[in-house]
């Protein structure tokens, strides 16, 4: 009983933290419509300058002083990030926003460790509360007690600014109808700038507050943005009471799984979750949503089958491919594998995003699932290489089938939030199971039969396996199905109108791309001979969107070649510098913001430009490409460059 | 300065399709000015090009002698040109003196002056429901508050678009009569209207919109006598 007791207190401590950030990313997103990836971030910048500052200033003044200061300086650098970047990107598709903001997040990781080192750091006890209070006979840390009761007082202040300040009414109103703020004479981007300001400094005052609790690293931004996203998924975005009451939650199933299910503790938060989504589909105090930027919005070209001349070409490319074992060392044979691997992932994540409009922020969990298939079949049952390939993803697929089930009631943002929260579950499985999966030590020992043992054997038989599920993909693109998926993309309504299921043929595909994606996630289990956890971790489900999207996001062939081009470039930086992901993240930032379209896109563009040079006329394709893309002819009036004029509310 | 508004050569696009073809019309300080035509005549999108809300437009918009063409929507309004959009779009969970508070800007010379209370005056029955939430109001009372919205502003020229359109008789009367006390206050009025019993009650001047393009201008009375426009590009 006490020790429930202790563990309850414990819960409410760490949801005040939790609620800071969950609240600051819900305020950000109701005005901005933008789910900032970027808030763990300034979650642990928070954390690391209140360190430093508390170091500077002792003393009961100066440790106070030195949280607010810490959260102050970056919310701060919060609006030089909302000036110089995020106003650049208020209009894209939200795939567009979410990339962004995950590549700040790379670079402040980076960042961090070139600033304050690769050590966690302990920072000071709070002056005055470093003790306890016995409450039913148990000492609780007065700390504890302080921020249980902060939580509450945050709350409430919130709900002050927001309906007794006239700036608070602003922001409401904006999240209710940004444009037509615009039309009363508000200026929405201090409005946008003065929110996010406020967003940042909730998320590191949330980080600064754990300092005397935790000791400072680098793992914690990503931890508490999937935490974040659960808590707002449940509670709904957007709404600051919501946030307070998953956050607790949240918290509570945390503190109390830790005793129930110590190795699964966070499958009861994803319980929780999926019981929330089934009954409340945009949280217990969330509403539906307005109707989100289509993932992908721009002119998408005409889409076509290869032509036979093409197959032909892509055939002659399968050709050369498969003789490059005649003149590629093992190293490089064991990387073209690696990359044929990937071009198999990225081309199953692009049936989802560009095909189906599912931007998946999770897809590296069905990888995963597919190695850690392939790897049981070996250890458990026992049986060869082929059979394990087959049977591996089996695994991802049932795991997409029931994750997918739950993932496709929702679109949008919800979608992206929702995937990444699963695979980051699946993930913690496997980290934490260490019976099954041997936790943090992976399994090893998984090496090819002996007929595939030479890299020159193993490429080519990853290419048998990859070039059949590549041409099955494109066919299954071009298949009644795929334009069912693509009709559903593009109208919802409509496509329903016309007897299309909608969930069910998003639930197909995920299941689709989740089983393509396990395929080359068996290969990759015997490609290194070992499986990890972190195989299924954010970061490889960012890279394979990161593929998708430098390939070019609204092409067919976009996810091949953005993947060898991807893959290729992260190895050799990897083997170039000790800061990738710092180069990585300002990659990814510079793609979004000034190559959206992506290596086929562009190349598309300049094909067509030079047939419309020469004679040919505009093909259908390329007007509707410019009708969107292209400034204003000369003499016209540019639109105005606030965010209003995209609200998609005017009407003819 | 002889005009309020004056807009010439405006041109507006959806994409591909061209809305607006050389719309030009003027407003004098204090007239008010009906913008007839059936649906989809384009009354809403010049009144959306002229606050910059839409995707691509050219022309030029002279407010009070200044061209406005190049600013964005906020700067427009904040000049004094206020604008009540068709379809409400009153802020439903913001209660009324909380809509009211959004549209606030400081009182601008020249222009009439209004408060809260001044607003409530002029319609009584949205004094009943000062701490009403927005979305809990009648279609009628909706379109009271979205024009004392923008009132609060202290325009002195208001783009009023449909403010009759789906509103029983009763509500039609009261709001006829409410933008009669707004013009006798030295308010410059632009109305959209498909209902020409409504404009003539408040309207000087008539522009006639069809298909994009003005095919008349000129007084009501002159209107009157040609029930030829009328028939054509009027009737249903």
């Amino acid at each position: 009983m006490q020790l429930v007791f202790v563990q309850f207190m414990t819960g409410l401590a760490s949801a005040a933290s939790l609620f800071l950030v969950a609240s600051g990313l819900s305020i950000i997103f109701g005005v901005t419509r933008i789910v900032n990836f970027a808030h763990g971030a300034f979650y642990m910048l928070g954390a690391y300058v209140a360190y430093t500052l508390t170091d500077r200033f002792t003393g009961a003044f100066g440790f106070w002083f030195a949280l607010l200061a810490a959260a102050a300086i970056v919310a701060i650098v919060g609006c030089l990030l909302e000036m110089t970047l995020l106003r650049r990107i208020y209009q894209a598709p939200e795939l567009f926003q979410l990339l962004a903001t995950f590549g700040v997040t790379l670079m402040v990781q980076d960042l961090v460790l070139l600033i304050w080192g690769p050590e966690d750091l302990v920072g000071p006890r709070a002056p005055g509360l470093a003790g306890a209070v016995e409450i039913f006979g148990k000492r609780i840390p007065s700390y504890d007690l302080f921020l249980i009761a902060l939580g509450p007082l945050v709350l409430a202040g919130l709900w002050l600014l927001f309906h007794r300040t006239r700036w608070g009414v602003l922001v409401r109103a904006a999240t209710l109808d940004r444009s037509m703020v615009a039309a009363l004479g508000i200026n929405q981007k201090w409005l946008f700038t003065g929110v996010f300001g406020l967003g940042v400094f909730l998320a590191a005052l949330g980080g600064a507050l754990q300092i005397p609790r935790d000791a400072v690293n680098h793992g914690m931004d990503l931890r508490i943005i999937v935490e974040a996203f659960v808590v707002v998924v449940i509670g709904g975005l957007g709404s600051t009471t919501g946030a307070f009451v998953a956050a607790i939650l949240v918290s509570q199933l945390n503190a109390f799984g830790i005793l129930v299910l110590p190795k699964i503790s966070l499958v009861l938060v994803f319980l929780v979750m999926a019981v929330v989504l089934v009954v409340r589909p945009w949280g217990l105090f969330g509403t539906r949503p307005p109707p989100a930027q289509a993932s992908i919005g721009m002119a998408v070209r005409p889409w076509r089958p290869l032509a036979p001349g093409e197959i032909a070409v892509a055939a002659a490319v399968v050709a050369a491919v498969a003789l490059m074992p005649l003149w590629l060392g093992h190293y490089a044979l064991t990387v073209a594998s690696e990359i044929l691997i990937f071009v198999l992932f990225a081309a199953s994540l692009h049936l989802l995003m560009s095909v189906g409009g599912l931007a998946s922020f999770g897809h590296a969990a069905y990888f995963g699932l597919g190695a850690y298939g392939a790897a049981f079949v070996v250890k458990a049952a026992g049986l060869p290489m082929l059979a394990a390939i087959a049977a591996g993803p089996l695994l991802a697929a049932l795991g997409a089938a029931v994750v997918g089930w739950f993932a496709v009631s929702l679109s949008g943002v919800y979608f992206a939030m929702l995937t990444l929260a699963f695979s980051q579950i699946v993930w913690s499985i496997a980290f934490q199971w260490v019976d099954v999966t041997g936790g943090d030590n992976g399994i090893l020992g998984l090496w090819p039969d002996a007929f595939a043992a030479s890299p020159a054997a193993f490429f080519w038989l990853t290419l048998a396996v990859v070039t059949p599920a590549l041409v099955w993909l494109h066919m299954v693109i071009f298949s009644p199905f795929g334009y069912a998926l693509r009709a559903v993309r593009d109208s919802e309504l409509r496509a329903e109108a016309i007897g299309i299921d909608r969930r069910r043929v998003q639930w197909i595909a995920f299941v689709i791309a989740g089983t393509a994606a396990g395929l080359g996630g068996a290969l990759f289990a015997f490609l290194k001979g070992s499986i990890f956890p972190d195989v299924m971790a954010i970061p490889t489900s960012v890279d394979g969107l990161v593929m998708v999207l430098l390939g070019g996001v609204e092409t067919v062939l976009g996810p091949i070649v953005g993947a060898v081009v991807f893959k290729a470039l992260a190895m050799w930086l990897i083997s170039q510098t000790d800061y990738s992901k710092l180069v990585l993240g300002a990659v990814v930032v510079a793609l979004v913001v000034a190559f959206p379209k992506g290596i086929v896109g562009t190349l598309a563009d300049w094909r067509d430009r030079l047939t419309a040079r020469r004679g040919a006329g505009p093909s259908d394709a390329e007007a509707s490409a410019d009708a969107t893309a292209a400034e204003p002819p000369a003499g016209t009036m540019a639109p105005a460059p606030s965010p209003a004029t995209v609200a998609g509310r005017t009407r003819p | 300065m002889t005009h309020k508004l004056a807009v010439a050569n405006l041109n507006a696009y959806y994409g591909q399709a061209h809305i607006l073809f050389d719309v030009a019309f003027t407003v004098a300080p204090g007239e008010v000015v009906a913008l007839l035509g059936r649906n989809g005549a384009g009354k809403s999108t010049t009144f959306l090009s002229i606050m910059a809300m839409v995707e691509r437009r050219s022309g030029t918009v002279l407010f009070e002698g200044d061209d406005v063409s190049r600013l964005p929507t906020y700067a427009i309004a904040r000049r004094g040109l206020g604008f009540v959009p068709e379809n409400r779009r009153i802020f439903a969970d913001l209660t009324v003196e909380e809509n009211l508070m959004v549209g606030r800007q400081a009182p601008r010379p020249g222009a009439p002056g209004w408060t809260p209370e001044t607003l409530f005056a002029l319609f009584p029955n949205l004094a009943e429901m000062r701490k009403r939430p927005g979305g809990r109001m009648s279609g009628g009372e909706q379109q009271m508050l979205t024009i004392a919205r923008t009132l609060m502003g202290n325009p002195s020229l208001v783009l009023l678009d449909e403010p009759s359109e789906g509103l029983a008789p009763k509500i039609v009367e009261q709001m006829a009569a409410a933008i009669l006390t707004m013009k006798r206050e030295g308010l410059a009025i632009v109305l959209s209207e498909q209902n020409l019993h409504f404009a003539r009650l408040i309207s000087d001047r008539a522009v006639i919109l069809e298909k994009g393009r003005v095919r008349f201008s000129g007084s009501l009375a002159e209107l009157e006598a040609r029930p030829d426009i009328r028939d054509a590009y009027l009737a249903v």
